[in-house]
């Protein structure tokens, strides 16, 4: 039914039929965000020995969050006088647009998948490095000392990163020589390319969690100095889309890790009576809980460490990995 | 014709998404706003600047390496603009391609090294 609506002439049907399915996903999406945040206090809670959310919600605190997202809906909505208002208002939308529209390329099994674009990879990469005009947008408005340093920070480090993560991926793309997702996950039917391209997956894993500014790459938002960074005056759901908008690139940036390097929804080896949603999950969820180990484990970097690895480290590294790629790939090619 | 059709509707999907993404901020705020308790009060509407009176406006100077780090990002940036499709096409362009794409980056390496050399890659 799908398949014929696709190769139908699009029109206003279609576009209400997809509005509908898309916003099923939304809120599927919400709810992923709802239980990653629980998820990510428990497993911290468990890691540091203590108990974590256990009062709202039985004894695994399953409605904390549930909780707090009503209560910043009934929190006081305060723009400060000397912010500049239009742009206050606009900054929070700017920043999540761009992190639930990434998701529309994803391919979560061979059928499941909204968009599937030939671009698909260069897509989720243009439109990811829009949020950071959102955030720089916010910490301008906010005419905050504290928000605008964060904001220079997060641009810094977005842009910084962006370089090494764009460029990691381009071995994947030299071996399969395609940027649709899909086409890249049957590429990786004789070997996921975790094992094919080791370097690029660090480089790629460490890049990534920069782009998502979590621990140990948080300083746009570094409490303990910056009070919270950028969205500093941000108070009530205008913050909570900042938050937002982070949890969705989280979901979004594990799909991503899943779908490049561990094989999307196929299989592992003599496994294949198992489905491929639940193959995705399971690989989705490791990486999920891997960003949270990360955050527990790391300490903060300085700013200056921050800047000097990408530029030293990783971009000289994910350069090498490109020409080592095409460089073996010639190899195997004459033999 | 159909493939036109598929194509038209997976940006259309993405379209969706697009406006869902924008809808969603609208339509929250806008049940906010119906929630929310509004007492005004002189001294919620000040900026924050941990509990003193702020003083000056905020939007300071800052510091010019940002625009440094800014026009390196642009740099590598278009760089990687060329490596992708060069990356796309590499089965069909072979060797050749693969030298020429050494020569460019080689000279955006130099670059690099004369950034990295002339210390601007120091965050102070």
């Amino acid at each position: 039914m799908i398949q014929d609506l696709l190769y139908s002439s699009p029109s206003l049907a279609n576009f209400g039929i997809f509005f509908l399915l898309a916003t099923v996903f939304l809120f599927v999406i919400l709810g992923f965000v709802t239980y990653a945040i629980l998820a990510e206090r428990k497993v911290m809670g468990f890691m540091q020995l203590r108990h974590g959310p256990n009062q709202v919600g039985g004894r695994w605190g399953l409605l904390q969050t549930v909780a707090d997202v009503l209560k910043l809906l009934l929190k006081e909505d305060t723009i400060p006088k000397l912010a500049d208002r239009p742009l206050f208002i606009l900054a929070p939308a700017i920043a999540f647009a761009p992190a639930f529209m990434v998701v529309a390329t994803i391919p979560f099994t061979d059928s499941l998948q909204f968009a599937d674009i030939g671009v698909g990879l260069l897509y989720y990469i243009a439109v990811s490095g829009l949020t950071t005009i959102g955030i720089v947008t916010g910490s301008w408005a906010s005419n905050n000392k504290y928000s605008l340093l964060g904001g220079m920070r997060a641009a810094a480090q977005m842009i910084s990163y962006e370089i090494p993560l764009v460029m990691s991926v381009l071995g994947i793309i030299l071996l399969s020589g395609s940027l649709n997702l899909n086409e890249i996950v049957e590429a990786q039917k004789d070997g996921w390319f975790i094992i094919l391209q080791p370097i690029a997956f660090i480089v790629f894993l460490i890049a990534s969690v920069a782009e998502l500014n979590r621990a140990p790459f948080d300083l746009p938002e570094a409490e303990s100095e910056l009070v919270a960074g950028f969205h500093v005056e941000y108070s009530g759901f205008r913050w909570a889309f900042f938050m937002l908008a982070e949890y969705v690139y989280f979901f979004a940036m594990a799909s991503l890790i899943t779908v490049l390097f561990l094989g999307g929804w196929l299989p592992l080896p003599f496994l294949g009576f198992i489905p491929g949603a639940v193959w995705f999950a399971l690989k989705f969820s490791v990486v999920v809980f891997l960003l949270i180990w990360f955050r527990v484990t790391f300490p903060r970097v300085r700013a200056d460490q921050l800047m000097e690895f990408g530029w030293k480290v990783l971009l000289p590294v994910a350069l090498a990995n490109i020409f080592l790629t095409a460089l073996l790939k010639e190899l195997l090619n004459a033999f | 014709m159909e493939l036109l059709n598929l194509y038209q509707n997976n940006y259309l999907i993405v379209f969706v998404f697009l406006c869902l993404g924008v809808l969603l901020p609208v339509v929250a705020l806008f049940f906010g706003k119906l929630l929310r308790p509004y007492k005004p009060l002189e001294s919620k509407y000040t900026t924050y600047e941990s509990g003193i009176e702020p003083f000056h406006d905020s939007r300071v100077q800052f510091n010019v390496r940002y625009y440094i780090f800014a026009l390196m990002f642009v740099i590598f940036d278009v760089e990687t603009v060329f490596l992708y499709p060069w990356a796309v096409a590499y089965e069909k362009l072979g060797i050749f391609a693969l030298v020429e794409m050494l020569i460019f980056v080689v000279m955006l390496l130099i670059g690099l090294i004369y950034a990295w050399k002339k210390k601007v890659l120091k965050w102070i």
